[in-house]
């Protein structure tokens, strides 16, 4: 600590300079921390995923509905020990920007199969007694103010009523809350009351959520149960969750691939600046380098305070670059179901602001170590 | 009295391009502690060059160099940097101060090489400022003071640790002569009431008759002494 106020001064000799270095290590980092911070929600939200379930989607594409009548084939399928199913519902509340994200289910067995959700058995009751309830998660409720007993208009984008209209209205029932946040945004309404008044796909249902009686076989019921509608015009694709979620990402957008892009460049970019801005520093400071070392600091006292500054310089810069990711984060909110930069994005910025330093001020470091006293002095 | 600097038949190369240089012969030299020395000459004669291996920041081709007890000519350079951490004092013809230091933080350096606590720091760096007359100045950069004042900074972080030797190069170039004149009555005062023994290194006579003794080099040996009162 006695040295930080030399490691300081160090830093501001050319201010201006510093300044520009600064801010765009706190750019980068600020970068960094928004687009990791996304890559990590949609890890946790997968690894929410239970590894004793399978997810069989039509093996043309995952939109393409499956046909109701598939449910008691696949409760055959030895190895399976429940089976539900879910529908995407694709709605909006007022406005099409208030995306909702709503399913039609079946009650009865969605919360047996899905039971990290924490939905009480008396809300449970309530939506299999109200055809047209709904229970939602607690931060979707929070969003719009909404309450048990509420009667809530979403609009379909996809699903059309039987007398042409796409408004569907639904009464809250109930408000759950669970540990897997992803959860909390969700809206779950009835399939029997979806399927009666809903103009066409009468009698199929989105996927299949199967339940397994062991993990470790899981490749063999996905097997058994694609075998069972293999040559049929509804053919399946059937995977554990977490790899549907995954491959559900990914057709959407290769956003991993796109962010480890971003980051490779910004980093590569911030690696040669920074580097350039310490060599430039250790330049300029011979002379003071080498009085350093004539009141007694060693070559490797002197390397370790020109390291150091470096590293100030970088963790200090990624300190507010990922203050400042924190506290944006929540502008994904309602995409990544989480307002919350995750703890290991810190500590992943932490660590590559530590390389950062070691690999830029590794050179500089190095020549003021080499750095000889007499020479110096003399301006040669 | 003891000598604190003991020179032994010392010889320095030097090599430039393909050639070496010679730059000092068989030189021989005793420093009594609490001595004031200049050291005086042309240029090119050697003298900084002695410095140097005085103050252990050059080592000798050749030779023996002891001070403060100690052989220095020996010893690895992260142990030679300690030594000089204990016992060399330098002041610089250009002050050589960190120019984003106030005074109190530019004197304390040597310090930080000490395991003595914060308040110690603050305590000796208020003292060291004070001899010099600086003790209204803490605060100020380099760039807020005067060659003078900047001298007087250098001098007080020379002499915060407490060292066995000061060693001065050309502790007067930069300087006016009025203001050359008082840093030399600073060091005239620093070796008769605090005892510290110095070797300078000067081209100015004005300075040089400030020192108990001068020692004359030309072409890399000594060629002659002359001593006197410091009074």
């Amino acid at each position: 600590m006695k040295f930080l106020p030399l490691l300081w001064s160090g830093l501001w000799r050319k201010r201006a300079r510093t300044i520009f270095t600064l801010l765009s290590i706190v750019t980068a980092f600020l970068l960094f921390g928004m687009l990791q911070g996304v890559l990590a929600a949609f890890d946790k939200n997968l690894e929410a995923a239970a590894v004793d379930r399978l997810t069989v989607v039509s093996k043309v594409s995952f939109t393409e509905p499956l046909p109701y009548s598939y449910l008691s084939q696949i409760q055959t399928v030895p190895g399976v020990a429940g089976v539900t199913w879910e529908s995407w519902f694709g709605t909006y509340y007022q406005e099409p920007k208030n995306q909702v994200f709503s399913f039609p289910i079946d009650p009865a067995s969605y919360f047996a199969i899905v039971p990290e959700m924490n939905v009480p058995q008396s809300m449970q009751q309530a939506m299999m007694r109200t055809r047209n309830g709904a229970l939602i998660g607690s931060e979707l409720a929070r969003k719009y103010g909404w309450k048990v007993g509420d009667r809530v208009p979403l609009h379909s984008v996809i699903w059309t009523k039987t007398d042409g209209n796409s408004d569907w209205q639904f009464d809250i029932v109930g408000i759950y809350t669970s540990e897997h946040s992803q959860y909390n945004q969700s809206f779950f309404l009835n399939h029997t009351y979806f399927d009666e008044f809903r103009s066409f796909g009468k009698g199929t249902v989105g996927w299949y959520v199967v339940k397994l009686k062991d993990p470790n076989a899981a490749g063999q019921v996905s097997q058994a149960i694609d075998a069972l509608f293999a040559n049929s015009p509804d053919e399946t694709q059937s995977a554990p969750e977490k790899e549907f979620q995954q491959s559900f990402i990914k057709q959407q957008f290769d956003i991993v691939l796109i962010v480890r892009l971003i980051l490779l460049a910004v980093f590569f970019t911030l690696l040669i600046l920074t580097g350039n801005t310490m060599m430039q520093s250790v330049r300029e400071r011979v002379p003071e380098l080498a009085v350093l070392k004539t009141l007694g600091f060693t070559d490797t006292g002197v390397q370790l305070l020109v390291f150091g500054e470096t590293l100030l310089l970088c963790l200090f810069a990624a300190a507010l670059g990922l203050a400042a990711a924190a506290f944006t984060f929540p502008i994904f909110k309602d995409i990544l179901a989480t307002a919350t930069l995750p703890g290991k994005v810190l500590v992943i910025g932490a660590v590559i602001a530590t390389l950062l330093a070691f690999v830029t001020g590794f050179l500089p470091a190095l020549r003021a170590r080499r750095l000889n006293i007499i020479d110096a002095l003399a301006g040669r | 009295m003891s000598s604190i600097v003991s020179l032994k038949n010392v010889v320095k190369k030097y090599t430039r391009g393909k050639q070496a240089v010679e730059v000092l012969h068989n030189l021989n030299l005793e420093v009594p502690e609490g001595d004031f020395v200049a050291l005086m000459g042309p240029s090119g004669s050697g003298k900084t060059t002695l410095l140097n291996l005085i103050g252990g920041l050059d080592q000798p081709t050749a030779g023996e160099v002891t001070v403060a007890g100690e052989r220095i000519d020996k010893l690895s350079g992260s142990a030679l940097a300690k030594w000089r951490a204990r016992h060399v004092g330098f002041v610089f013809q250009f002050y050589n101060l960190m120019p984003m230091l106030t005074a109190e933080r530019n004197v304390e350096l040597p310090l930080l090489l000490t395991s003595l606590s914060s308040s110690k720091r603050k305590q000796n760096v208020a003292a060291a400022l004070q001899i010099v007359g600086l003790g209204d100045r803490v605060k100020h950069k380099p760039s807020e003071l005067s060659g003078g004042q900047q001298q007087r900074v250098a001098i007080a972080r020379a002499l915060v640790s407490d060292p066995t030797l000061l060693v001065c190069d050309e502790p007067t170039g930069d300087l006016d002569r009025q203001t050359a004149d008082e840093i030399m009555e600073l060091l005239r005062t620093l070796n008769r009431d605090h005892k510290k023994t110095i070797i300078m290194v000067t081209h100015d006579q004005k300075a040089a008759d400030y020192a108990a003794r001068e020692l004359f080099m030309d072409k890399g040996t000594l060629v002659g002494s002359d001593s006197r009162s410091a009074a």
